[in-house]
């Protein structure tokens, strides 16, 4: 077994029995980036002094027995995620060569850990995006192949980079942040598990700000387990943030052995429709059948405002934006266009330093936030918003999870849905409601399209339940045995 | 006492209302750790989160909060225990998030009073409409070099309270007496220093003017006005031209304008069409504020006596009338001063002491309650040598210029200056004698009938006597001589 095929969890036993160092793991991780990343653009920087530096530390820690709970374990970390010293893009030109004096609270609690940061992963500019074509450097290629066909399929978005670094074995997890279903999509696209936390489980300090009341950041991995084991030290109430919540965190590792017997399992009938493609409904009957044999009751349950969802999402998150993409004015850091005025300064850096993606969604905001339009669309969208949360909160009260699809689809061609922002929109439509109620969901790999390519299964939880996320997520990956690897990997086809 | 301008219509009155920025005392600011001192080297008190670098985050100071909370208490309004941030959206320079987070829907307090006297003794209740928390802004400095502006971030993010009164106030003297009293309210409760040269108190004036029994015209803003004396000119000099634009046919546009002090005049900055669309919604980075009645009830606990309730007590208590209360109370230091002096003192005569010749010194010296040279101790040692006859009246006022030289006791001075009066009747009998002698025309005259002369032998005594004597035994002496022969 090579070692870029090796779990978080199989790599952490290793390094403590001394069979292999982390120096070794960095190095055998360093060199599939090198192979792969020049097609696969997974990495828009990539750090491989720091990572044999903090590979050494690890071997160090691993020693003298103070390792910590991911000692050596080789990470991408998607790039809006703020690093101390190492440049930080948010994949947008408006930041030029960012360098930030400080380290997010998210990646500093991996450090903490003994984690080894490779680099950071290319995403849509500024987490915008569902397919990872709206990055300032350059789409990143899905590792995963159609059957008979050589076309580029995206990976999915926003953290498309992180997840594409984990499939084709480039990395053995990947942090991501997740508004709209930019953790769930990419893993169901990619053949990931990834899990989006409930709101303020994960501390938001040092994440560059997309839509501050759903940004969530949460791991990749290419299993269940590897995931918990992630998000047990990402996770933690943080003081610089006001919205983190003041909870223990579970051990999640463990919540993933409990299995779903007794466990009451809802399937939201609003999320079915006429234009879901077969297989897709298909894989979901399979995995409630799954979740049945595993002992779990099976239960229809309604969330009315489901249709709301993707209308809502796509008032608040770009009305929240546009405020939040205030601070690239090219005054104090960042990319500087202009030579006038401070209105020319601010006119030029942001049209030179946006892309058209981060443009469209800065005006649908400003519109909505406008005076004379604030009561029909923004506060509008914050009463439907409350409407979707009440629906969840009610079926909650019937079951202990949902079972859904993650996305409508398998992953898409590079070019295709671009001339058309709303049919790009309507990847989101069954990951964004549980982001509107910050809710914990979670994608799973659950099989194979007619294509041949990975299709997930989204199980949503209640707030800050992610271990019964957890356990559901465990009995289906147990179930699909999901073993098929990406045409393009580590060690493999280049 | 009604304020009002004679115009070619008729009569006019003016309604006004002003909004107070007051800068909160607290060691951090709002949202950051960041300090708050005045004067650093710019650009020296920024924490990352003032400069809005990317991915920072706000969390908000609780000290700000109870700063708030103490004014609301203080101006007997409502605290709110929901009250909400909202985000105003704006882009400019010393504005680094390109929003200034305040609190527009939801403020943490709402109605209150405050109570205003005026010249001639009489009071009014103004409104207050509500006081809310909200960032201060950085500073551009456009005057540093003649192509580029510089910014100083020191002040940005900076709790202010802004506080809003009811449009109830009607002429300069009541927003003078307003804004007065406002500030002594705050700087008894150490909530804001009130210090308008350094922009911790600044003012928005808002003014209309109307005939008798009408409704409101449409008012104009008058922005940041820094001292009390230009807030009543603005309000004159902006009620004129109105009156001068309704009068000459005209109609007063929204808009907001600047006073200009040196031409006594109001210019407009931009009108209603030109105004910001600041976007208003809740800040996500942050939680509704939610106070617990406990904790609003402990910080009523701790409260200072305030300005009216303490002016009362001295009135009640020290018999003073309320104008002298009224000073006495003006400044925390000054009735704590006074305090000690009257304590266990004839009160009325501390009063006089404090407001006459305490006042008049530190006037003449420039020094201020605090660097005076002579304590509230020391000035109830002198008030102690006159209770117990050591010195009259007329010497402790000597005796006071001296200890404002010296800083010495009142004591010490009496002793070395021996200025102790005489209480010796033979000793004032023989100066009596002495006075008399040296003007028989007056007696002669004084035995005619010209009774007035009293008050001249009297003095002659004292001036004999070196104004030592004391007053009682000279006054009686001379009687009894009179009547004696």
């Amino acid at each position: 077994m090579m070692l870029t095929d090796f779990s978080i969890a199989e790599a952490r036993d290793a390094l403590r029995a001394k069979k292999v160092s982390a120096r070794e793991l960095t190095a055998a991780h360093l060199d599939a980036v090198a192979a792969l990343n020049p097609r696969l653009n997974a990495f828009i920087t990539v750090t491989p002094e720091l990572a044999e530096r903090q590979a050494e530390a690890a071997d160090a820690a691993i020693a003298s027995g103070t390792a910590g709970a991911l000692a050596g374990i080789p990470l991408a970390i998607k790039d809006l995620f703020c690093t101390e010293g190492v440049r930080t893009t948010a994949g947008s030109r408006i930041l030029g060569n960012f360098v930030p004096p400080y380290e997010s609270t998210v990646s500093a609690n991996l450090l903490r850990d003994g984690a080894v940061f490779l680099g950071k992963a290319n995403l849509d500019e500024f987490a915008m995006g569902s397919s990872n074509m709206t990055s300032a450097f350059g789409a990143v290629e899905n590792p995963w192949k159609r059957r008979d066909s050589d076309a580029a399929l995206v990976p999915g978005g926003s953290s498309g980079g992180s997840a594409a670094a984990v499939s084709a074995r480039m990395a053995m997890g990947a942090t991501g942040t997740d508004t709209g279903g930019s953790i769930r999509q990419p893993a169901a696209f990619c053949g990931l598990a990834g899990i989006k936390p409930s709101y303020g489980r994960c501390s938001r300090w040092g994440v560059v700000a997309f839509a501050s009341s759903l940004d969530q950041p949460g791991p990749f991995a290419r299993s269940v387990r590897d995931c918990a084991i992630l998000l047990g030290s990402m996770a933690g109430f943080d003081a610089k943030d006001s919205t983190s919540v003041g909870m223990a965190v579970p051990d999640y590792e463990a919540a993933c052995r409990r299995g779903v017997r007794g466990l009451r399992i809802g399937v939201p009938r609003e999320y079915r429709n006429d234009n879901m493609p077969e297989e897709i409904e298909k894989l979901w009957q399979q995995g409630l059948a799954w979740l049945r044999d595993a002992g779990a009751e099976i239960v229809d349950v309604s969330l009315p405002h489901t249709k709301y969802g993707l209308a809502t999402y796509y008032i608040v998150a770009p009305a929240e934006a546009s405020s939040n993409l205030a601070r690239y004015d090219g005054v104090r850091f960042g990319l500087r266009a202009g030579d006038g005025d401070l209105t020319d300064i601010y006119e030029r850096t942001r049209a030179a330093g946006f892309g058209a993606e981060v443009k469209r969604r800065i005006m649908i905001g400003t519109y909505v936030l406008s005076a004379g339009y604030y009561d029909a669309y923004y506060l509008r969208a914050q009463k439907v918003r409350a409407l979707i949360l009440k629906d969840f909160s009610d079926a909650f009260t019937q079951v202990d999870a949902l079972l859904t699809p993650t996305a409508p689809s398998a992953a898409f061609a590079q070019g295709e849905k671009m001339d058309d922002p709303v049919a790009m929109y309507l990847n989101d439509i069954f990951t964004v409601p549980a982001s509107m109620a910050g809710v914990p969901a979670m994608s799973v790999p659950a099989g194979l399209s007619a294509q041949g390519l990975p299709l997930g299964l989204q199980v949503i939880g209640r707030p800050y339940d992610e271990e019964t996320v957890f356990a559901v997520s465990q009995v289906i990956e147990d179930s699909a045995a999901f073993s098929a690897r990406p045409a393009v990997i580590a060690g493999g086809r280049a | 006492m009604s304020y009002s301008i004679e115009g070619s219509t008729g009569t006019w009155e003016i309604v006004c209302g002003l909004e107070v920025h007051a800068q909160v005392i607290s060691k951090s600011k709002l949202f950051s750790g960041a300090a708050t001192d005045f004067g650093a080297e710019p650009n020296t008190q920024v924490s990352l989160v003032d400069a809005a670098f990317p991915g920072m985050l706000p969390v908000l100071n609780r000290e700000c909060v109870a700063q708030a909370v103490r004014t609301g208490l203080g101006l007997n309004a409502q605290i709110n225990l929901v009250s909400r941030f909202d985000r105003k959206n704006y882009f400019y320079a010393d504005l680094p998030s390109g929003y200034q987070i305040s609190q527009f829907a939801h403020p943490i307090v709402g109605k209150g009073e405050v109570e205003i006297e005026l010249a001639d003794g009489s009071t009014r209740q103004i409104g207050v409409t509500r006081l809310h928390l909200e960032q201060d802004a950085g500073k551009s400095l456009h005057d540093q070099d003649p192509a580029r502006s510089f910014i100083d971030l020191n002040r940005c993010g900076v709790a202010l309270m802004e506080i809003v009164s009811e449009p109830d106030i009607r002429s300069p003297e009541e927003a003078g007496a307003y804004l007065r009293k406002l500030r002594t309210v705050l700087r008894y409760l150490g909530t804001c220093d009130g210090n308008m040269d350094e922009g911790s108190m600044r003012a928005d004036v808002n003014v209309s003017v109307r005939h008798a029994g009408e409704g409101f015209r449409t008012r104009c803003e008058v922005k940041n006005v820094n001292s009390i004396r230009f807030v009543m000119q603005a309000i004159e000099a902006e009620a004129k031209r109105q009156v001068e634009v309704w009068e000459s046919g005209g109609e007063v546009h929204q808009e907001t304008r600047l006073f200009d002090p040196a031409r006594n005049e109001t210019r407009s900055m931009r009108s209603k069409e030109d105004a910001h669309d600041y976007r208003y919604f809740p800040d996500p980075d942050l939680l509704p504020l939610v106070l617990e009645d406990a904790w609003v009830e402990e910080l009523r606990t701790t409260l200072p006596e305030l300005p009216d309730a303490k002016r009362s007590r001295f009135m009640r208590e020290y018999g003073l009338p309320v104008y002298d209360s009224g000073v006495l109370v003006a400044e925390q230091s000054v009735a704590e001063f006074y305090e000690t002096v009257a304590r266990g003192r004839d009160a009325r005569l501390a009063a006089n002491w404090v407001i006459g010749d305490f006042f008049a010194a530190l006037n003449r010296t420039g020094k201020t309650i605090e660097t005076s040279p002579v304590s509230a101790a020391s000035l109830g040692g002198l008030l102690d040598l006159i209770a117990d006859n050591t010195i009259n009246g007329r010497i402790a006022k000597d005796v006071f210029e001296a200890m404002v030289e010296t800083g010495a006791s009142a004591l010490k001075i009496v002793e070395e200056r021996g200025l102790r009066q005489v209480t010796d009747t033979g000793a004032i009998d023989d100066a009596v004698e002495k006075v008399f002698h040296a003007h028989p025309d007056k007696l002669a005259e004084y035995k005619a009938g010209k009774e007035k002369l009293f008050g001249f032998f009297v003095g002659q005594v004292m001036k004999a006597m070196a104004g030592k004597g004391n007053p009682a035994l000279v006054n009686e002496a001379i009687k009894k001589r009179l009547v004696g022969g």
